[in-house]
């Protein structure tokens, strides 16, 4: 019986992971959910939008890292995100001039609107791939580790040993900033009150003098900045594959449901919840396991509840379970 | 006594719109004629057979949407689910496997199974709270550690049976054309369960849970080795028509070809692909018929009315979920049945290339394209789309083959043009569709 091994086990192998995923899931979501609340759709083009700005930093990233520009430790990729959000920026606001203006002019149903993002999704996918093709593309460099494996374990004389990559702390940070500059905008600013009053009752708001096409123009950037910061993010931590995108649209959309459809903090939840539980139900928990009971009492199977190819069955059951029993989410988003 | 004047009493003559469709079609007839003379009548076969397919997929959900409004993103997943139902019908069994492990996996799915009706029946029952949610949790997560606990080692000894070839449980063994309505059966079966819990909740939320259920359907696929081998693929399926090496060694057959001036391998290829579209014609002509008449039925009328307006239709009386609940089966069963004729034709199972884009989001540009709400539009709209989908990369790898001659052959710009033509089709559908929704909503053929 050896508690703290456990604990570094638990740590290295799912608590880490698990809230650096969590913090990625919840950049993604809060775009969703900021188009939610304020463009009232479902957008199926979020993870190609994330995919676009990810392709578009990798490039830039390129780029810079031909012309001889590093950022020292860090990920030269964070030198070139700033470039990626204006790219990504753009093209969604060219997005919108192009198609959801024309359905916004004519308040259309919100359906048509999903219908609408459909076709951009085919389209940004095309982009992405042109751009970039189909293969994985690592693009990460700098510093591998904040915390080395064999360096922990000579520091702390504990059998197992505690990672922490720089990508998974650059996650966390670059996030906290995110999210932070976030909810100063929203709550400080006179443009982001003007967004979530927009978003409250857009009658009302239009009523009292607030320009709809600039809250959709300023919402549309904020997305921008957020996917992509998510999707370099993403990146960095594991890999570039344009289909890995279209398929984390799942965990972003549970994430921002389970918060509440329209609720930036609740899609901050959401994301950790959905994070936390696709690890841990899917982690094979023998080794924590072994360390904290005594040895005799250690199964022989590898406790896993279900195999990592099956992470998006977790998502989706929690997002079945939430809609069932509480349908506006654990924080209370909207229900149209 | 008056009599009608003879022109109230005169036939209706042909309606514009009855023209525009004839004329559609004449359209979309020329244009597979022009793709056989340019690049043969194989390949055209081969477009025209896929076709067919994928009109009946956009038949249902045409159904879906068209009739009902419902956003159903998951075709992929029925679609899949009825290329499933090939393998488990028309494979041989596998007898060693059976007495391997056979009983204990379906012993453990029984007792999975039989948790989720317990979970049901409790949720219904207990009154909620407190003591509801931590029974729920409780029985759930006794019931599917006893399931895994029967289940795995079960697995595991089918697994272990003739990997290389088998190691799964095999199917029934019975003719591959009663594949089509397992399929079907299949499809709606679980577009029931998802039915049960996601309908009645907002659209969009419908929309999220298709395109989680079809994500899960094909992981099942994928990873579960036991029932259809997952990405190590089942080939071989028995074929509903003669096989092209049976022929070109069948004299009659042979000679028949020579009298026709075709050579027994060309004539055997062709022969077998004009036995297929017959066959999917037929299906085809069968479920346009039934969607027809159900679409001018009061039921059709009832349908519409629901869509345009859930509020008064309810007020009228009508239980707009348990409508919504059977027409979203019937949609899904339709995209079974055709997941299953494509299986047949391919011969092959192979979950590993089902792509949303090409399984679900396609088959919506379809519908939107051919018209939504029209059956006639959506089975159009089925071959156009599928006929653009094959032929824009030929001609897209053509426009950048001329592209790259005029730049220097070494250039990395020519090399990306090359890898980039595969994606022109993405590009090409999303214009399409945008377009369309913007330029002409109701589609090529709207609904009257």
């Amino acid at each position: 019986m050896d508690l703290l091994n456990a604990l570094v086990t638990f740590l290295n192998f799912v608590f880490i992971p698990a809230a650096a995923y969590g913090a990625q899931l919840a950049l993604g979501a809060l775009g969703a959910t900021l188009v939610y609340g304020i463009l009232r759709f479902s957008n199926f083009a979020h993870g190609e939008t994330m995919a676009f700005g990810t392709a578009a930093t990798i490039l830039l990233t390129f780029g810079l890292q031909a012309l001889g520009v590093t950022f020292g430790p860090l990920p030269t990729a964070l030198l070139a995100l700033p470039l990626g959000i204006a790219a990504t920026a753009l093209l969604v606001l060219g997005t919108d001039r192009a198609v959801y203006r024309f359905y916004r002019v004519k308040r259309a149903a919100p359906v048509i609107y999903v219908v609408a993002s459909l076709g951009v999704m085919f389209i940004m996918s095309a982009i992405t791939r042109f751009l970039v093709g189909v293969e994985d593309i690592q693009f990460t460099d700098g510093a591998r580790f904040v915390i080395n494996a064999r360096d922990f374990r000579d520091w702390s004389g504990l059998e197992e040993g505690l990672a922490l990559r720089s990508t998974q702390l650059i996650t966390l940070v670059v996030a906290a900033l995110a999210v932070a500059a976030l909810f100063w905008f929203l709550n400080r600013t006179r443009t982001g009150k003007s967004m979530r009053a927009f978003s409250d009752n857009e009658d009302l708001a239009l009523l009292s003098g607030i320009n709809p096409d600039r809250v959709v123009a300023v919402t549309w950037i904020i997305v921008a900045a957020l996917t992509t910061t998510a999707g370099v993010l993403y990146g960095l931590d594991k890999s570039f594959k344009a289909f890995t995108y279209f398929q984390l649209l799942l965990p972003i959309f549970a994430a921002a449901v389970v918060g509440g459809l329209g609720n930036p903090l609740g899609a901050i939840a959401g994301g950790f919840v959905i994070a936390f539980s696709e690890v841990m139900v899917t982690y094979a928990w023998k080794q924590v396991v072994a360390y904290a009971v005594p040895g005799d009492w250690v199964p022989a199977g590898l406790l896993q509840l279900m195999t990592t190819e099956y992470k998006f069955a977790v998502s989706f059951a929690i997002l079945i379970i939430v809609l069932l029993f509480k349908p506006t989410g654990l924080f209370k988003g909207q229900s149209v | 006594m008056t009599t009608l004047p003879d022109a109230t009493l005169a036939k209706p003559i042909a309606r514009p719109d009855h023209l525009r469709a004839v004329l559609l079609y004449a359209g979309m007839a020329a244009l597979i004629a022009v793709t056989g003379a340019a690049m043969g009548w194989n390949y055209a076969l081969t477009v025209v057979n896929m076709g067919l397919i994928s009109a009946i997929m956009a038949l249902g959900v045409n159904l879906q949407w068209g009739f009902a409004g419902l956003f159903n993103v998951g075709v992929m997943g029925f679609v899949a689910l009825g290329g499933l139902a090939t393998v488990l019908v028309a494979t041989p069994p596998q007898p060693e496997a059976w007495s391997a492990g056979g009983l204990r996996v379906i012993a453990g799915l029984a007792l999975g199974a039989l948790t989720v009706v317990a979970l049901v029946v409790l949720r219904g029952r207990m009154t909620a709270g407190r003591g509801r949610a931590l029974a729920l949790v409780v029985v759930g997560v006794l019931g599917f550690l006893a399931a895994r606990w029967v289940l795995d080692p079960g697995v595991l000894a089918v697994e272990a049976v003739n990997p290389s070839v088998s190691g799964n449980l095999g199917g029934l063994g019975l003719p591959v054309l009663l594949a089509w309505p397992a399929g079907g059966l299949l499809a709606a079966g679980a577009a029931w369960i998802i039915g049960k819990t996601a309908l009645g909740l907002r659209s969009d939320y419908l929309a999220i849970a298709t395109l989680g259920i079809a994500e899960i359907i094909l992981a099942v696929m994928k990873n579960e080795d036991w029932l259809a081998r997952g990405v190590k693929n089942v080939v071989g399926l028995p074929a509903p028509v003669p096989q092209e090496i049976a022929l070109q060694t069948d004299p009659a057959f042979v000679a028949r070809a020579a009298s026709l001036g075709l050579s027994a391998v060309d004539a055997s290829t062709l022969w077998v692909k004009v036995l297929y579209l017959g066959l999917f014609a037929v299906v085809l002509a069968g479920l346009l018929l039934l969607a027809q008449l159900a679409l001018k039925s009061p039921w059709g009328r009832m349908m519409r009315a629901i869509r345009d307006n859930e509020v008064a239709a309810e007020a009228m009386g009508k239980d707009v979920t348990a409508r919504h609940l059977q027409i979203f089966v019937l949609g899904s069963a339709l995209c079974g049945i055709a997941g299953a004729m494509m299986v047949t034709l391919d011969g092959q199972l192979t979950p590993g290339s089902y792509q949303p884009l090409r399984y679900t989001f396609l088959i919506w540009v379809m519908v939107i394209v051919g018209g939504s709400g029209n059956n006639w539009g959506a089975v159009l709209g089925g071959f156009l789309i599928w006929w653009l989908w094959v032929i824009v990369e030929p001609v897209g790898n053509a426009l950048f083959g001329a592209l790259a001659t005029v730049l220097p052959p070494d250039s990395p710009i020519a090399s990306h043009l090359q890898d980039a033509s595969a994606h022109m089709r993405l590009l090409t559908m999303g214009l399409v569709l945008l377009l369309m929704l913007r330029f002409s909503p109701r589609g090529l053929i709207p609904e009257r």
